[in-house]
């Protein structure tokens, strides 16, 4: 690990006026992924500024909508009671990622920047376009089972390998963010982007921008959300795919439906076309398997991953076929 | 940098580099957490912060300063063993002994989880009223590996002194 300063900080104020004053500089939360690249040297960054004092506060606020502070622990959310009740997905989702270890050291704005698990990415003997732009990727034509089907390019195939993102994606999230030119609010289906021709770029955050918050909107508040996870052994892995649904059904039709997936492509994966194939459909294993074709009928996949598509379909239709209380 | 670890107050002086691990290690010779894989994947180094586990090679340990580190050696000792640690000895809960510090902190912390009402991703609902069954045991405790296989042992240890499934849901006593 290459030597850098560290200093705590206890406002987003004193964070950023640091981030800016030296842009080689990371933001620290429980350090789960960044402490581990750095000792890799795939990051290397000259200074660290400690945020984890910033807040770890999850409020409910009077709309119903709650407001998570980006240094809340993962284990802290998925025990809120609120969460636990309204936003039940998203605190499966949690408990499905990583070990408990883990999740009592990781925060929430951390997650969200979490690096790719790309073997090649960490490799730094293997051409990775992420660690070192325009240097190709080995990925590609090497042994990629685990990389993504959906949204790729020429230059990058990795997966974003959040359990939580997901999750959030599917409820609508909000990432509040403060920087050096004040404060705005993005959907977090844009908050990560596709690879394209620049995959080291994987979030529209602006230099010394610092993540202060989650949002869960009061809308997107549901106790019958949920994450259905598919990876190689039975805890402890990262999603081969994953599924975040929640279904509503009025009189045997599906009168409102929230699908993301997570393993199958660089960012967490809003299934808006298997949404829109679904609404106003019988709530019925057909329209279930209708749409989760409609979804990845845009599947590119590599040698060794083209299981993840009929993976992903299976997942999709076996998840809406539990909510609907029909049998897949 | 100013340490509370097993009750003593550590002051020494380490490069910001330093992980939680390593300075327990290498610098307060407390050699009882092990270093495993050092990236966070075997949970040889779990040590407990404020009652919570955590993986002691992912920390920083500047980051760590002023909390209430807990490493095997303030668990128990070889004359005074603290129940879960003669459990592991009771059921075989290990051969070779190297994963055996980390599992035994691990399981004080999952059980305080549990005590707590914590779900976990097998918990049938999330209310935190699940009985702590042997899926539960085995899903709560998949941050610690175990090459040489001692699962079952450990499992069964830590359901004798943790877990009481006759009451509901969790037996929580002498942890440390």
């Amino acid at each position: 690990m290459l030597a850098f300063d560290y200093t705590r900080v206890d406002t987003p104020a004193e964070a950023i006026a640091l981030a800016v004053r030296d842009l080689d500089a990371r933001y620290l939360g429980g350090g789960t992924n960044l402490v581990d690249l750095m000792r890799e040297t795939i990051e290397a960054p000259r200074s660290l500024i400690d945020v984890t004092g910033i807040s770890d506060e999850i409020v409910v606020q009077q709309n119903g909508a709650v407001l998570i502070g980006a240094a809340a622990k993962n284990t802290a959310v998925a025990e809120n009671a609120a969460i636990r009740a309204q936003f039940p997905m998203l605190a499966r989702a949690i408990l499905s990622g990583a070990s408990a270890q883990i999740r009592n050291m990781a925060t929430t704005g951390g997650n969200l920047l979490q690096r790719t698990r790309c073997y090649y990415f960490y490799d730094d003997a293997a051409r990775c376009n992420k660690r070192v732009s325009g240097a190709g990727c080995d990925a590609i034509d090497g042994f990629n089972r685990i990389h993504a089907i959906l949204g790729t390019s020429s230059s990058c195939v990795a997966t974003h390998p959040s359990d939580m993102c997901v999750a959030l994606a599917a409820l609508d999230a909000i990432v509040h963010i403060d920087g050096p030119e004040g404060q705005r609010m993005i959907p977090l289906i844009d908050f990560h982007c596709l690879p394209d021709d620049q995959p080291q770029i994987e979030a529209v955050l602006r230099p010394a921008e610092l993540i202060t918050a989650i949002e869960l909107p009061a809308a997107s508040a549901s106790p019958r959300g949920t994450y259905r996870k598919v990876r190689d052994r039975a805890s402890y892995a990262f999603a081969l795919v994953s599924v975040a649904a929640d279904l509503t059904i009025e009189g045997g039709r599906v009168a409102d439906v929230r699908l993301a997936l997570g393993g199958v492509a660089h960012k967490p994966w809003r299934a808006f076309k298997a949404e829109a194939a679904l609404r106003g459909q019988p709530a019925t294993e057909a329209s279930f398997l209708t749409a989760a074709e409609a979804e990845l009928a845009d599947a590119q996949p590599l040698r060794d991953n083209a299981f993840k598509v009929p993976l992903a379909k299976r997942t999709i239709v076996a998840v809406l076929s539990d909510l609907a209380g029909v049998t897949a | 940098m100013r340490f509370s670890i097993n009750g003593d107050i550590h002051e020494v002086e380490v490069d910001v580099r330093t992980s939680l691990l390593d300075l327990l290690r290498e610098h307060l010779h407390l050699t009882g957490s092990k270093k495993g894989c050092n990236q966070g994947a075997c949970g040889a180094c779990t040590v407990l912060v404020d009652g919570e586990r955590i993986n002691a090679c992912l920390a920083l340990a500047v980051q760590y300063q002023g909390r209430e580190i807990i490493t095997i050696e303030g668990v128990g000792t070889p004359g005074q063993l603290a129940a879960i640690q003669a459990a592991f000895v009771k059921h075989d809960g290990f051969q070779c002994g190297y994963c055996t510090p980390g599992q035994i902190c691990s399981a004080i912390g999952m059980a305080a989880e549990a005590k707590r009402g914590l779900p976990s991703f097998v918990s049938a609902d999330l209310s935190g009223l699940s009985t702590i069954d042997h899926d539960e045991l085995r899903e709560r405790m998949s941050g610690n590996l175990c090459r040489c296989g001692a699962y079952n042992g450990i499992i069964d240890a830590i359901r004798e002194v943790f877990v009481d499934e006759t009451t509901t849901p969790v037996k929580f006593e002498e942890a440390a």
